[in-house]
């Protein structure tokens, strides 16, 4: 038997995905578009804030989003109720969306009539963490009943995201949240976050959270006139 | 649980550059970072799976763990962190947002028979 030689391969093992979201990236842009990724447990109330999130943006804003679960098409049903084209993306046994589902998902989609697309992923805290969708905003939602140690327990999946979203604060007093520990184990895995509190029920901070998104449009813009 | 697909990625590159050097693989190096989102564990037996019915079956991941290195600005140097739930400079305590290491899930060579 031969002696085993060593070759150098150096590749990255999401090599693919990467790539398709490198040709994403590189369409929204030409379009012109601001694409939001929404990752969270199940549960924590990503879509009851997605949909208020389009309710409000679309007088002004031309938005549009995907969803991914398992199974069913409920959440594009409910996210539809604000008007805006939603389409769902059943991944079957798969924990998480791949590049390759938000391209799939797009074929036959205008981008340049879009201003704002929103990919609600998966419900999972563990698997999202590693793929790359061509977004330009990640966010992680952590809803007040889940307990203020989940970025402790999840650090992976806070530390790959841009902005915190704490969801159902107007909740906090029943479950007796303690926000100060909360926000100090978000700062500990990721130094500098930005964290917004909303309420999907009462709309609270949900028109300083369209703001933002507003102005990273216009700073898009600005920098693709530029 | 997506190790299996990652295993998956990983048994298929092998494949191809194996093809393209000629031979059989021996055993797959891998650099896995602490912050890749993948564990290390759940790979390994996941990539028996995937090897099944394949060249690379009877084949060995080899992963090299990679600790998470910050860079700390006040400090101006890379720090390694003992923990993903610090993101904190061990010297001098600072917040250390920039992470320069912890996110490889990379084959980085193959041996090959």
């Amino acid at each position: 038997m031969t002696m085993p030689r060593l070759v150098e391969v150096r590749k990255n093992v999401l090599k693919a995905n990467d790539l398709v979201a490198r040709d994403l990236r590189e369409r929204f842009r030409a379009a012109d578009v601001f694409v939001v990724s929404l990752v969270s447990s199940p549960g924590s109330g990503k879509t009851a804030f997605l949909e208020k999130i389009l309710t409000v943006l679309r007088p002004q804003c031309r938005v549009a989003a995907l969803v991914g679960d398992l199974a069913t098409e409920n959440d594009a049903l409910r996210l539809a109720r604000s008007q805006a084209p939603v389409k769902q993306i059943i991944t079957g046994t798969l924990c998480h969306l791949e590049a390759a589902m938000v391209q799939n998902a797009l074929a036959g989609w205008n981008l340049k009539q879009l201003d704002l697309l929103f990919i609600e992923n998966v419900g999972n805290l563990v698997c999202p963490s590693s793929y790359d969708l061509g977004e330009n905003l990640r966010l992680v939602l952590m809803s007040v009943t889940e307990g203020e140690d989940k970025p402790l327990k999840y650090p992976t999946i806070f530390n790959s995201a841009d902005v915190a979203i704490l969801t159902k604060v107007d909740l906090a007093q029943v479950v007796e949240f303690n926000e100060e520990a909360a926000l100090a184990n978000i700062q500990a895995v990721r130094p500098a976050m930005q964290v917004f509190k909303v309420s999907a029920r009462n709309d609270q901070g949900v028109g300083e959270f369209a703001d933002y998104l507003r102005s990273r449009l216009a700073t898009l813009r600005a920098t693709a006139i530029a | 649980m997506h190790e299996l697909s990652i295993a998956m990625s990983i048994v298929e590159m092998a494949e191809e550059e194996a093809e393209r050097h000629g031979g059989r693989v021996a055993a797959v190096h891998l650099k896995l970072g602490k912050l890749s989102g993948v564990v290390k564990e759940a790979l390994l037996s996941s990539y028996e799976m995937a090897c099944e019915d394949t060249p690379l079956a009877g084949s060995r991941l080899m992963v090299e763990e990679l600790p998470i290195i910050v860079y700390c600005t006040p400090c101006q140097a890379k720090r390694e962190l003992s923990s993903a739930q610090w993101f904190c400079c061990p010297e001098c305590g600072t917040p250390a947002p920039e992470v320069v290491q912890g996110r490889e899930l990379e084959v980085v060579a193959l041996e090959i028979q």
